[in-house]
């Protein structure tokens, strides 16, 4: 996805040329074409995150489109002071871009992982949080976000994510969700990446029997309430699937939304990181098994909370 | 343009107003805006090319208060620029207006302003961000900053000193507010050491050193600072924290001390003001 969004970042500013690429030292070869076809676009701003932050709302300010990037826990734990205040209290155009979220560096120990990222953002007001689950809707919100007001948070995975959606959703906007795979008796909400773990248990659930439907809630914040309400009125289980701390992420904000209902019957599965840290290193593919966010669990989990066997 | 002896009566003015409005209020840090006093003077009444009719103009220099704090003596120096009118700053402190507090506020609250400072280490990243847009679009302008001595503990303030000389942002003239305080130790003792001119030179920026309370000396150290072409440059502004008024100088209780119908008397007897 990492490769996706430095091509779609390097159309979009041949196009417009507000867009400021600025780098926490990281993505080596990544934006040759950027730099090559941008004299005085990119910016290394070194391994010095909280400068970065503040120097992209200072080009904001005054007028242009400043991205920063740099993996996840770097671009939003490590600066998140700047975030608060200097993007979202002065609410400037900023996109702020994580790459390698959520478990995506697991071999690189818990100092790489970013399972909070969601849930420090989600408080501040005026921001976006958009969470692709392809590289199609990647590029998608990456162009609406290039063109919004306000700060915007994109959380991009690693390498080598599949495409999800067959084709491009038509009227894709942030803060709307979109359908993945139709179904009728359970739903998967997810968002981010992981979106490709519940396709494929998706497909588990289908061969037992189970019709099911998968929807893409790329934007955490604005939370797209409308298509809460169709869902949970439509599906009596529903599972939330997230790479991320169970506690502070999309279950959290359905769950908000959820209290505040009187009507709400439903059987809500939640899948999540627990409230642990992950000491052992290994593929993200066995760091998502272990935390039980694998195509296999979350089918075995959905059928037994179907009394199914 | 103002003449020396008319910069100084302004200043005393200003650093009257200050002192008035942290009595009526009950707004602190009187210590920290009296020690900036004269570096606002010369910045605003002289050396920044500036429009207070037209606070957007794009080829206009811009100020960054980075030690926020110090904002109730950036609005006093703000007002009698022009920018808003003195009696608005004359109001009652009261729940629920458009405050004048203790911080600046976003700039669309407040003509003059470019950034809400107020935790210390945001105002330097910013301005180094305004800088590099002057330097990518070739423009004119100055950025001018001003950061307390304090402030240099924030280890973004160095980030921002290094990416600023690595970027040769030579119109970004920084002042440091050397008072010698922070808000509760002596700023050498908590972690600026003994040498902290060495500090800022060897990050690469063009240091001058000067009397922070002198007009004269900061007027010539701006000129100086717009000579350089290659780095940007740091005044280390030797300052005294509650300059003006002989009881407050130096008195690091005047960091949350507000003064009393009294002091402010005495205050005013010193200044000049009738």
């Amino acid at each position: 996805m990492r490769n996706a969004f430095a091509e779609e970042i390097t159309k979009i500013s041949l196009m417009d040329d507000t867009i400021t690429l600025l780098s926490g030292d990281i993505g080596n070869r990544l934006f040759d074409s950027f730099k090559e076809q941008n004299a005085n676009r990119f910016f290394n701003c070194g391994v010095a995150e909280a400068n970065m932050m503040g120097v992209a709302a200072g080009l904001a300010a005054s007028g242009l489109r400043p991205v920063v990037y740099t993996i996840t826990p770097f671009t939003t734990t490590r600066c998140l002071e700047q975030i608060k205040i200097d993007a979202c209290y002065h609410n400037l155009p900023i996109t702020i871009v994580g790459t390698g979220s959520g478990l995506a560096y697991a071999s690189l120990g818990p100092t790489h992982h970013s399972c909070e990222d969601i849930g420090i953002l989600r408080p501040f007001p005026n921001i976006t949080i958009f969470c692709p689950a392809d590289p199609i809707e990647m590029r998608l919100g990456l162009n609406l976000a290039l063109k919004k007001d306000g700060p915007t948070y994109i959380r991009l995975g690693k390498k080598g994510e599949p495409n999800l959606h067959k084709s491009e959703p038509k009227h894709f906007v942030l803060g709307k969700s979109n359908e993945l795979r139709s179904g009728e008796t359970v739903c998967i909400i997810t968002t981010g990446t992981i979106a490709a773990n519940a396709m494929a248990a998706a497909d588990q659930l289908e061969r037992c029997g189970v019709s099911t439907h998968v929807e893409s809630f790329h934007t955490v914040k604005p939370l797209d309430t409308n298509s809460l309400e169709r869902l949970f009125n439509k599906f009596k289980t529903i599972a939330i699937l997230e790479e991320h701390f169970e506690s502070s992420g999309l279950y959290s904000a359905v769950a908000e939304w959820a209290l505040k209902k009187t009507n709400v019957k439903n059987r809500v599965i939640s899948f999540g990181v627990p409230d642990k840290f992950l000491h052992h290193i290994g593929s993200q593919n066995y760091a998502l098994n272990h935390f039980g966010l694998d195509s296999d669990s979350i089918t075995k989990r959905v059928l037994n909370s179907l009394g199914v066997a | 343009m103002e003449t020396l002896p008319s910069l100084e009566n302004i200043a005393s003015k200003l650093r009257y107003r200050v002192v008035e409005h942290s009595h009526r209020t009950g707004t602190p840090h009187l210590g920290s805006c009296l020690s900036c006093i004269d570096i606002l003077t010369a910045l605003y009444f002289l050396e920044m090319n500036v429009d207070p009719s037209y606070p957007n103009d794009p080829s206009r220099d811009r100020f960054f208060l980075s030690k926020g704090h110090a904002a109730p003596a950036l609005f006093q120096t703000l007002a009698m620029r022009g920018y808003f009118d003195y009696s608005d700053l004359l109001q009652s402190k009261h729940n629920g207006t458009d405050f004048f507090g203790e911080h600046p506020p976003t700039p669309e609250h407040l003509p003059g302003i470019e950034a809400a400072t107020g935790s210390l280490g945001h105002g330097l990243p910013m301005a180094t961000g305004v800088a590099l847009f002057g330097k990518i679009k070739n423009l004119d302008f100055h950025t001018f900053v001003v950061v307390g001595d304090g402030e240099c503990n924030e280890g973004s303030i160095w980030e921002a000193l290094a990416f600023a000389s690595s970027q040769k942002l030579n119109r970004l003239i920084i002042f440091v507010d050397y008072n010698k305080w922070q808000a509760t130790d002596r700023s050498e003792d908590v972690m600026n050491g003994s040498d902290f001119f060495s500090r800022f030179k060897s990050f690469g920026c063009a240091t001058q050193e000067i009397d922070g309370n002198s007009i004269s000396a900061i007027v010539s150290a701006i000129e100086a600072a717009k000579k350089i072409t290659d780095r940007p440059s740091l005044i280390l502004s030797h300052t005294i924290k509650g300059k003006g008024i002989s009881f407050m100088e130096n008195d690091n209780n005047w960091h949350y001390r507000t003064p009393n119908k009294i002091e402010l008397e005495k205050a005013a007897f010193e200044l000049g003001i009738s």
